[in-house]
């Protein structure tokens, strides 16, 4: 039997996923919320356009800042944990030669994808296997936010024990924008994914219930 | 709260309170983070720091130009008012010790004095620089000849129902201070004078201010932040 187009790790791994990032976005605009500002005290970052304003109320989970410390910190491992269990299939399976971005096989077709969806270019695509260009690039684009976000939390979390980690973001406060920066990335993601999954839902259906292949690549 | 006023808020706000339930139900109650999945997790979390703490790594200590500059490091306090600290104040240091002492303020000054001048970081996400000097922890340790049984240290404060209890090795860690000092001046009362906990390795909220008793104990007990729900452990 042919593998779906998402095997059952994945499609797990990815709604998992979509769970835990709201809960880490909400709790973490929650411990936001206690400091709503970038930069050491008396010396605030002057490119950050939202200095003392707290996020809004209807994004944050956790309630209070121990509260939502406390979401944050749990579901943190779960997050961590999910992105290993995807990783690690993603590898024992091969599949992430079709789905990850190398730049000499997929950098022009990612060029032409982006073209085509602009309206700048006439014509169908190229076949390209499982995903065009664009999407292996943001899709491991979005793996790599995943680390950022996770690295650069570590490095907020504990600024002594893992000082040379928070001194790799260029120190602690640095560190809190790069962690907040992560985030904003991650929402811009998930906007434009939500936008294309809506014009192909296709790739919905396929990511709840598998789906099959037309016929293998290559 | 305001009500929801659109069907898409309502929408909204019923799906996430939905959501949010179903995780209560798994035990995750934002109000007790101590107990449920939380509790554990917190627990799990406190392994995971105490694992990563190294008792002989240093904070970096920060150039003169790194200093918050004056007025804009915070000052909290738990009550109406900064204390003042009781006519005749002086630290008791006891618990299991083979001495116990009682050190007036002059007492500590003539004790060897370190300056810490390390990043400090706030559980609410600041951070800032001041230069702290006082007593190191480790130094009242040695005078007061703590017993091998002891495991953790409470520090109280003459603030009614202001303390806090550490573990061990983060309390006798070498940038762990009492401060009497900060940029070179004498404490001030709105940053924990006469005496306050110092530390480069804490959250802001473990560092009791307006202190008056120090103890070395077997057990564990809690602290006025900590019973309300901040975890025990805020090591950084």
């Amino acid at each position: 039997m042919p593998r779906p187009v998402q095997p059952l790790p994945v499609r797990m791994t990815h709604w998992v996923d979509g769970v835990l990032l709201v809960v880490m976005a909400g709790s973490g605009l929650r411990i936001l919320k206690a400091f709503p500002s970038l930069g050491e005290q008396g010396r605030p970052y002057g490119w950050y356009p939202f200095q003392g304003e707290p996020p809004p109320d209807a994004l944050m989970i956790g309630g209070w800042l121990a509260g939502a410390r406390a979401w944050h910190f749990a579901f943190a491992w779960l997050f961590v944990l999910n992105a290993v269990v995807y990783l690690a299939y993603l590898f024992a399976s091969g599949a992430w030669r079709e789905r990850f971005f190398f730049p000499r096989r997929d950098a022009r077709h990612a060029w032409l994808t982006l073209l085509h969806d602009l309206r700048l270019r006439r014509g169908p695509l190229p076949r390209h296997g499982l995903y065009n260009g664009m999407q292996r690039l943001a899709y491991t684009g979005v793996v790599l936010l995943g680390a950022l976000s996770v690295l650069s939390g570590l490095a907020i979390y504990k600024p002594v024990q893992l000082r040379w980690l928070t001194a790799l973001h260029g120190g602690y406060d640095a560190a809190r924008a790069v962690h907040l920066l992560a985030l904003v990335a991650l929402a811009a993601f998930t906007v434009l994914h939500v936008v294309q999954v809506a014009l192909h839902p296709r790739t919905f259906v396929d990511m709840t219930l598998g789906g099959r292949r037309a016929e293998e690549p290559r | 709260m305001s009500p929801p006023t659109t069907r898409r808020g309502f929408l909204g706000r019923a799906l996430s309170s939905g959501g949010l339930l179903a995780l209560g139900g798994l035990g995750c109650d934002s109000r007790r983070p101590k107990e449920g999945f939380l509790g554990v997790m917190e627990r799990t979390n406190e392994g995971f720091q105490q694992a990563l703490f190294d008792p002989e790594r240093l904070a970096p200590e920060l150039p003169e130009s790194a200093l918050t500059p004056p007025g804009k490091y915070p000052a909290y306090r738990i009550g109406r008012d900064f204390p003042a600290a009781p006519a005749g104040w002086a630290l008791r240091v006891g618990g299991l010790v083979q001495r116990p002492l009682v050190l007036t303020a002059a007492d500590l000054q003539r004790l060897p004095r370190t300056r810490v001048r390390v990043r400090h970081h706030c559980v609410e996400g600041w951070s800032a620089v001041a230069a702290w000097d006082g007593v190191r922890l480790s130094e009242l340790a040695r005078l007061a000849g703590i017993d091998p049984r002891v495991r953790y240290v409470e520090f109280r404060s003459f603030e009614r129902g202001y303390f806090s209890s550490w573990d061990r090795e983060s309390a006798l860690h070498p940038q762990t201070i009492l401060a009497y000092g900060m940029n070179g001046s004498p404490l001030d009362r709105r940053y924990g004078a006469p005496l306050r906990l110092y530390s480069a390795v804490k959250l802001g909220y473990k560092m009791v201010k307006w202190i008056s008793e120090v103890t070395f104990l077997p057990v564990r007990t809690g602290g006025y932040w900590e019973d309300q729900g901040y975890e025990w452990f805020a090591g950084v």
